[in-house]
């Protein structure tokens, strides 16, 4: 078995992609997500 | 019924509960807040009931924003949940995962797909996440500066299974604007309910780009699959019991594991355990020490 990765690895990492999601947040994304969710998404469906 | 299978049908409702979406009539789907956060499974955003986004198409959808760059919010949001659990959403929180779990209870033979096979094709999820969810949604336009969600449009049988069938069958507007891709789409959904009784998961294993996603944080992420080589035996018991075809006592930490905890429980010697990072579960430890004492 391949030597694992340590824990202390991962612990950095979380507040690292909590970073981009906040990141994410503040560039607006999440008015592309509601915008898009909101309304019957044609390709989705197979429609579009 | 286990435990699991009612996580994931309880889930499955919770996230699916805006009744009204349902009603006959021109369909109206759920507009509250709740839908700017994603759901961590695969979940069409489309379905009449459904109460929050899907993340992989809310991340096409930013890409889709050429101006955004990176979809961040939805990257961050998942590869969060892939530090924390993995592939753990795929096993407890997917609702497509468990209509393709159920589809596999009915009792027929089951396909065994030879090794030569099986290993190739797993590759595919990553292709179709680096292609049809990164690459031509992020770059391609059409004449008109209109980006496409490849995956959603061309594969996703979430998509016609939740949203489909559903609006279609509800509105009749939709009915009569019925074109080729619906059909193909029909089509992919039909072969993966199919195959699906007789492999276990086949879009989980060679499709879904989420799964694919998630897998890549199996090795780092903070709940991990132990296993105590002090105590195993080597009796292949584990193995034989992955569905997804995982050897849990060589490689407890593959892409290809869902975190079910099939094999944690036919290992006869509690060699095997879920917990964080190098520390073992200590309640399940104590509970299997108890029982081999006994």
């Amino acid at each position: 078995m391949k030597k694992e990765v340590p824990l202390r690895v991962t612990v950095a990492l979380i507040p690292l992609a909590m970073a981009l999601c906040a990141l994410g947040v503040y560039r607006g994304e999440v008015a592309i997500v509601l915008n898009k969710a909101i309304n019957i998404c044609l390709e989705c469906i197979g429609l579009g | 019924m286990d435990k699991r299978k009612l996580v994931q049908a309880g889930w499955g409702i919770l996230t699916n509960a805006y009744v009204k979406g349902f009603l006959p009539g021109a369909p109206v789907l759920y507009q509250g807040p709740l839908k700017q956060f994603c759901v961590p499974g695969l979940n069409c955003y489309s379905c009449p009931g459904a109460l929050g986004s899907c993340p992989i198409g809310s991340m096409q959808a930013v890409f889709d924003a050429r101006e955004r760059g990176i979809a961040a919010y939805v990257i961050g949001y998942l590869a969060t949940i892939g530090l924390f659990v993995g592939r753990f959403i795929c096993g407890w929180l997917c609702v497509f995962g468990l209509i393709q779990e159920l589809l596999y209870k009915i009792p027929t033979p089951k396909l065994e797909i030879p090794q030569k096979i099986d290993q190739p094709l797993r590759y595919l999820k990553y292709a179709i996440l680096l292609v049809l969810v990164f690459a031509l949604p992020f770059f391609y336009r059409s004449q008109f500066g209109a980006g496409e969600p490849f995956f959603c449009k061309y594969v996703c049988p979430v998509g016609t299974l939740e949203g489909g069938i559903p609006l279609v069958l509800l509105d009749s507007t939709l009915r009569s604007v019925l074109g080729w891709l619906f059909r193909w789409k029909f089509f992919l959904l039909v072969l993966c309910i199919l195959s699906s009784i007789f492999v276990y998961r086949p879009f989980c294993k060679f499709l879904c780009p989420l799964g694919a996603f998630y897998g890549l944080f199996q090795k780092i992420s903070l709940i991990r699959m132990r296993v105590d080589k002090g105590k195993c035996v080597g009796c292949g018991h584990c193995a034989a019991a992955c569905k997804m075809k995982v050897d849990p006592c060589h490689n407890p930490n593959s892409n290809e594991c869902i975190r079910c905890r099939e094999c944690v429980k036919a290992c006869p010697v509690h060699a095997l355990s879920m917990g964080i990072g190098n520390k073992e579960m200590k309640r399940e430890q104590e509970i299997a020490e108890k029982e081999i004492i006994v």
